[in-house]
């Protein structure tokens, strides 16, 4: 029996969410890096390399999936209407900024790092809002849902790298962090709200759906409180801080894995109007599996 | 200006399957995949029951979303319409498929046939390995059609320049031809019988009509 309803997609893997996950995360530990080192911090020159060692990883796994990955030059082909030529067309002045900005340091190239950053998650947004057959991947609210996710999880990565270091991270590192984590909740819930308005798989929903609680509880109020700790609580500020960026960060890994492999309905088939041949066949058409 | 679409009269479709048939006879496609399907669509449960059998593959869009996301530029539009894949080009990386609404893209990343692991004679002389790891999809028997209009045939008349699909169809619910044309078997078809198009809200714009009324 074909299948009718829509189903999961099987074209994109697991290695195709990595580099969602390692190009957001890396993306958004450049912007916090930058925005640390602008606001009077030490220089992150560690940042910047975990960041193009996550975006690299990212791509990487989008390399070993392709099916002729030695034609990877082909992939700068179509800059006129591609976004994964756009994003990979970024990605190579971005790792030059991030090199540079690692060896000379100084707020022009943090500026210019972070900004490239900026848009190669956008691209990286882009590319699923593109993919038109994917109902939960085409909802234009996702490209903000992305780039916000991806601050929060670059905040999640310098906190922790702070930790690491002994040092105790910056009142503004944290305001940032709290801001971040309070536009990926409201970006999410846009997120949802818009696909329930403009209809989805039913199947897409509910595993979205799924996900709605453990992201509020442990991905936004508890990193939002132990921030909060953090800033009463001077003498574990540092601990608080790293628990409240992983949690930050696991929701972030939670949301791409989701939208890319559980909620990643496919349009399945439809007709309006069914064939008239008789009295038990009528106007109305067929539509399954759309909540 | 040409465009080549399809039409298929749902009233007449019996879901047979010769069509799926003949295309894999015409294309060599491997196991598992069929550029040319027919669902069985049925709905409701008994004696209140609705069916329909409706073919779909690559719907040869105006506006062909796998063609805009492609990175590679190996997926275009030809000015008839018809929307192809260059194999050499491709590097597999299923944007497309993820971009079709429609499922008609696939990707085969090893050999496989019919009956095990070595091909029959006819599998043999007719397997392609560019079309390995790279997306493969209908092609409306591109091949066919520049053949058929270079010898001065009309393709969805002659059936040398028809698609394959069409030509074997035992119901006579699939045409093919120029809607661009007042006057071909297609044209005629949409202006006399109540047509849709497949996810016409998704502005793809379909070139694939089927007819219900």
């Amino acid at each position: 029996m074909e299948r009718i309803a829509p189903w999961l997609q099987t074209n994109w893997d697991r290695r195709a969410a990595g580099n969602f996950i390692g190009g957001g995360t890396g993306g958004g530990l450049v912007i916090f890096a930058a925005a640390s080192e602008l606001a009077g911090g030490n220089p992150q020159r560690w940042a910047y390399l975990l960041a193009a060692l996550f975006i690299a990883v990212g791509l990487s796994l989008v390399w070993i999936e392709i099916g002729r990955p030695w034609r990877f030059i082909h992939v700068f082909f179509n800059p006129y209407t591609s976004w994964m030529t756009r994003e990979g067309f970024v990605a190579l002045p971005l790792f030059a900024a991030l090199a540079a900005a690692m060896w000379y340091g100084g707020a022009a190239l943090a500026i210019v790092s972070a900004l490239l950053a900026l848009v190669f998650v956008y691209c990286q947004g882009r590319i699923l809002r593109a993919s038109h057959g994917i109902p939960a991947w085409r909802e234009p609210s996702i490209v903000p849902l992305i780039l916000a996710t991806a601050l929060v999880e670059g905040a999640g990565v310098l906190l922790a790298l702070a930790f690491i270091a002994g040092a105790a991270p910056g009142g503004f590192v944290l305001a940032l962090a709290l801001l971040a984590l309070f536009a990926r909740w409201i970006a999410w819930t846009a997120y949802r709200r818009s696909l329930a308005r403009r209809g989805a798989p039913t199947a897409a929903r509910q595993a979205l759906q799924a996900i709605d609680r453990p992201l509020l509880v442990l991905g936004t109020i508890a990193p939002v409180t132990l921030i909060a700790a953090s800033l009463g609580f001077a003498d574990y500020a540092g601990p608080l801080a790293l628990l409240a960026g992983l949690l930050g960060l696991a929701g972030g890994w939670l949301i791409k894995d989701t939208i890319v492999m559980r909620a990643a309905f496919n349009q399945g088939f439809a007709v309006p109007h069914m064939p008239l041949l008789g009295p038990v066949s009528g106007d109305s058409g067929i539509r399954q599996g759309w909540s | 200006m040409t465009r080549w679409v399809m039409v298929a009269d749902l009233k007449r479709c019996v879901g047979c399957q010769t069509c799926t048939a003949a295309c894999k006879q015409a294309n060599a496609t491997p196991p598992g995949v069929q550029w040319r399907r027919v669902l069985d669509m049925e709905e409701g449960e008994y004696p209140e029951v609705r069916r329909v059998f409706v073919p779909v593959g690559c719907m040869h869009c105006a506006e062909p979303p796998c063609m805009t996301v492609c990175p590679s530029t190996a997926t275009r539009r030809r000015p008839d319409g018809i929307v192809t894949i260059d194999y050499d080009l491709c590097i597999g990386c299923s944007y497309c498929a993820v971009a079709c609404p429609y499922q008609a893209r696939h990707k085969t990343d090893r050999a496989s046939f019919a009956y095990g692991g070595a091909p029959s004679q006819a599998e043999q002389k007719r397997f392609d390995g560019r079309r390995l790891a790279v997306a493969t999809k209908c092609t409306f028997c591109v091949d066919r059609i520049d053949a058929g209009t270079a010898k001065g045939l009309t393709p969805g008349v002659d059936p040398e320049a028809t698609p394959a699909c069409v030509n074997s169809c035992i119901a006579g619910a699939l045409h093919f031809g120029d809607v661009e044309n007042p006057a071909s078997n297609v044209s005629r078809l949409l202006a006399e019988n109540r047509n849709f198009r497949m996810h016409e809200n998704l502005g793809t714009g379909p070139g694939f009509y089927y007819l219900w009324e």
